[in-house]
């Protein structure tokens, strides 16, 4: 940030005269003789020492990992009892988890045959988006990055507006102008993805502090909090040290989901950040960290639980950011544009996606509870991809919204120029119409 | 926690700080001594600002015979704020520094009277400020978001241009949008603002679709449109405020709540020999330069405040060419590639077979603004009179 020399001059001019106002001296107490500790306004808690020693990052502990499962399934802390979860919801997350997986095998050979133009795969991390979303409350908000398919379908999604999305139908929410993945719904309130990183974080903070004013304003507004996902990549940008700060600064009841997978891209976490990680990130802005494992969807869903608890304790709103890094693996290509291997080996891959997966992880301890077998696993399986491809085959057929749509809601009413700039495009397509395939356009050129 | 009278500290802060002392310092632009043209603004006497109550209940836009008071326009984005804040609990305001009153007092007094929660202090990080007020704007709430300095908005930038201004546009049909989002930021040079304090970055928002962009001249009209950036736009707002005009200046404002409709310009003075179209501060310079021109000629110049730089009044700037037959463009702004490209591009296209001349645009040379050259690069009057004149003459 350059010195804003007019801007701080005026204030100091001023300054002399505003502090005759007793608050602003508040924090700036001079030092008393004889003090062990600083009274600098910077930092009020700090003890002097006469010891000079540097902080060395490696000298402290790397944060540990909470989990509840082991990779076969098992209860790891016989101490305690089983996670507070019935079967049923855990049934529920689990075929939430594979509808996932299977759609993503399914989109990307889809995308492979030129089907639809892009596709990112969550592979390895529907254990991460499934189990946190679980532990939401359908008035809770999500900001998501765009690997969150498992959130969607968590909170209710449909297939239908999954592949609606994916092909950029008539029946697409966002109307046939994003992206495949870029997934977004108005109950329970998922904002829209854009692919722009990071940018949601922000967002995210003031969110919440708006959900927490509503509670604040009016005892009758369910206590909400905020859920904002991003991946280990994105926490290197400039928005992510702007949110974390100014949530803390302002008290708000957001919740900060980071998915480390490994990976942004081919960049491995070596070259993305030096630190133990983001979670140790969040106790330098002042917030409640933990890190879990991800790939255990029982140690997520309690985090979340308890993170979403403490985020509005403190009076009407709540008042409290939660940093939450769920550690995982991308077991998938970036995305349908990138051959991962490339950059990673085939046999680093395959012993994740075999070894220490949160599907199979969770399946060992469905089939350890004796509520899941063979048979009923490839019964699921096939449910799923028939329904899937039913959805699919049908979202392929249905018609791509209006040309219309590409003109609207750029602002709340359409401008004068807009209006004439559709018309333009309504005479070029009937003085061309061989230069242009309308068919597939819901009403062609007269919805212009 | 007990505070100072607040008349007390309003007295004490009203006090000019020496930079707007006459005479003008020597780091400021000093006119020549036998200047003509290129004399200081009189704020007190021109025809722009209503000096009396007379005047505004003439104006359009303006509520008629309303009680009024005389501020200046750091007063009137404070009664603005004000106002809205007292007519909704939705709007919120905050930045860096608002919670004192902010570093160009817009934001006196107003913590005290609506409270931290709802006027407060950001960290100094203009794209978290932008990102947490789109967020809030997004769960229905109306931030008016303060940018210093409209020099430090380009952090801002990327939560601007790929998310405020695409918000709606994305979401379709989930109906969000951060359409109660206002950032209000000073712009435009100030004598000695040099690089960073001195920019008007306007025709970068203004290449961006889905965000309004608005530039007042006066305190009266600083306060209609602000208001109806608040209330009335359901589109995000970049507010642009001419710092130099803060303190300068003066005119009566109606104490009452009322709003100037966005993406209306007004003709400020008519005229039938040639259009001259501006918006902020180089209006007053304007003014000027045609008041001269007209009493050494006998010309009649029409006079266009755009008032919203984006989306824009065409028709209103149209008509008037088609009359007239000749146009200018003034802005403080860099030429190139500046809101004159698109107005006289608009202009040959909409008045072709109605021109008489080039559409000639007066505008700040393509350089930054160094400190000690300042005078020189933006326009001033004898550089209009000159464009009017030379338009006149083709």
């Amino acid at each position: 940030m350059p010195p804003k020399l007019l801007g701080r001059g005026a204030v100091q001019i001023r300054w002399r005269k505003v502090a005759t106002s007793p608050r602003r001296w508040g924090s700036s107490i001079s030092q008393r003789p004889g003090s062990d500790s600083v009274r600098f306004p910077g930092a009020v808690n700090s003890k002097f020492t006469t010891q000079m020693s540097f902080v060395k990052p490696a000298d402290i502990p790397a944060i540990p990992t909470y989990r509840v499962m082991d990779s076969d399934g098992v209860l790891v802390d016989t101490d305690r009892g089983p996670p507070d979860v019935t079967d049923a919801e855990v049934l529920t997350w689990y075929k939430n988890m594979l509808t996932v997986s299977i759609m993503d095998v399914i989109m990307f050979e889809a995308q492979r045959q030129g089907r639809l133009s892009f596709y990112m795969v969550s592979a390895g991390e529907e254990g991460v988006t499934v189990g946190s979303a679980a532990a939401l409350s359908p008035d809770d908000v999500v900001f998501a990055q765009y690997r969150e398919a498992g959130v969607f379908q968590q909170r209710g999604f449909t297939l239908q507006e999954f592949m609606s999305q994916l092909f950029s139908n008539k029946n697409d929410n966002g109307r046939g102008r994003n992206m495949p993945v870029h997934y977004g719904r108005k109950y329970p309130k998922m904002h829209t993805i854009s692919s722009t990183l990071a940018t949601q974080i922000p967002q995210a903070a003031g969110a919440a502090y708006a959900l927490k004013l509503k509670a604040l304003q009016n005892p009758n507004h369910p206590a909400s909090v905020v859920a904002c996902y991003f991946g280990e990549g994105a926490a290197s940008e400039g928005d992510f040290h702007a949110a974390l700060n100014m949530a803390a600064t302002r008290s708000c009841p957001v919740i900060f989901v980071c998915r480390n997978n490994g990976y942004a891209i081919s960049t491995p976490t070596l070259e993305q950040y030096r630190g133990d990680g983001i979670a140790s990130r969040g106790i330098g802005y002042g917030i409640d960290t933990i890190r879990v494992d991800g790939n255990d969807i029982f140690a997520v869903y309690e985090a979340m639980q308890a993170a979403r608890k403490l985020a509005l304790e403190g009076g009407p709103g709540g008042g409290r950011p939660i940093l939450i890094e769920a550690m995982s693996y991308r077991v998938s290509h970036h995305s349908t544009s990138d051959d991962s291997f490339a950059y990673r080996a085939r046999v680093e891959v395959e012993d994740w996606k075999r070894r220490d997966n949160p599907i199979i992880r969770l399946r060992k301890w469905l089939e350890r509870q004796g509520i899941w077998d063979e048979d009923r696993e490839r019964e699921t399986r096939e449910d799923l991809r028939r329904t899937i491809l039913k959805e699919f085959g049908a979202a392929e057929r249905e018609k791509k919204p209006a040309l219309r749509e590409a003109f609207t809601d750029v602002y709340e009413e359409m401008t004068d120029e807009t209006r004439e700039q559709m018309q333009e495009l309504k005479r070029i397509l009937q003085t061309y119409p061989e230069e242009y395939d309308l068919r597939q356009y819901e009403g062609g050129a007269d919805s212009l | 926690m007990t505070t100072a009278p607040p008349a007390l500290v309003r007295r004490l802060l009203l006090r000019r700080p020496p930079s707007f002392k006459q005479p003008r310092r020597s780091h400021s632009t000093a006119p020549s001594p036998s200047a003509r043209l290129n004399l200081p603004i009189d704020y007190k006497t021109t025809p722009l600002l209503h000096h009396t109550p007379s005047t505004l209940s003439g104006a359009t836009d303006l509520p008629q015979h309303a009680t009024t008071k005389r501020l200046n326009l750091y007063q009137a984005i404070n009664s603005a704020l004000r106002t809205a804040l007292s007519t909704s609990d939705k709007v919120l305001l905050f930045g860096e520094d608002v919670a004192f009153g902010g570093v160009f007092r817009c934001s006196m007094d107003l913590q005290t009277e609506f409270g931290s929660e709802r006027v407060f202090n950001t960290p100094l990080t203009e794209q978290g400020i932008v990102g947490f007020a789109i967020g809030a704007a997004a769960e229905g709430m109306k931030p008016v978001a303060e940018i210093q300095f409209a020099d430090y908005v380009f952090p801002a930038f990327d939560q601007i241009v790929n998310e405020a201004a695409k918000f709606r546009y994305r979401e379709g049909g989930t109906e969000g949008n951060a359409g109660g989002l206002v950032i209000r930021m000073p712009c435009g040079a100030v004598g000695h603002g040099a690089l960073y304090h001195s920019q008007s970055p306007e025709s970068l928002f203004a290449h961006v679709p889905g965000v309004r962009v608005v530039m007042p001249r006066s305190p009266s009209q600083a306060k209609g449109l602000l208001l109806s950036a608040i209330f009335e736009c359901k589109d995000p707002v970049i507010f642009m405020e001419p710092k130099v005009l803060y303190r300068a200046s003066v005119e009566h404002v109606p104490n009452e709540y009322y709003t100037i409709p966005l993406s209306k310009a007004e003709t400020i003075k008519p005229g039938k020999d040639l259009t001259v179209i501006s918006y902020g501060q180089p209006l007053y310079l304007c003014s000027s330069a045609i008041a001269a021109i007209e009493k050494a000629t006998g010309v009649s110049i029409e006079l266009i405040d755009l008032r919203t730089i984006y989306p824009w009044d065409r028709q209103t700037v149209l008509e008037s060419v088609r009359r007239t037959g000749r146009a200018v463009v003034v802005h403080e702004s860099m030429i190139n590639y500046g809101v004159g490209a698109e107005v006289a591009a608009t202009i040959q296209d909409g008045a072709f077979l109605r021109l008489e001349a080039p559409v000639k645009r007066v505008a700040g040379w393509s350089v930054h603004t160094g400190l000690t050259f300042e005078q020189f690069i933006l326009p001033d009057v004898a550089r209009i009179y000159d464009a009017i004149k030379q338009t006149l003459e083709y």
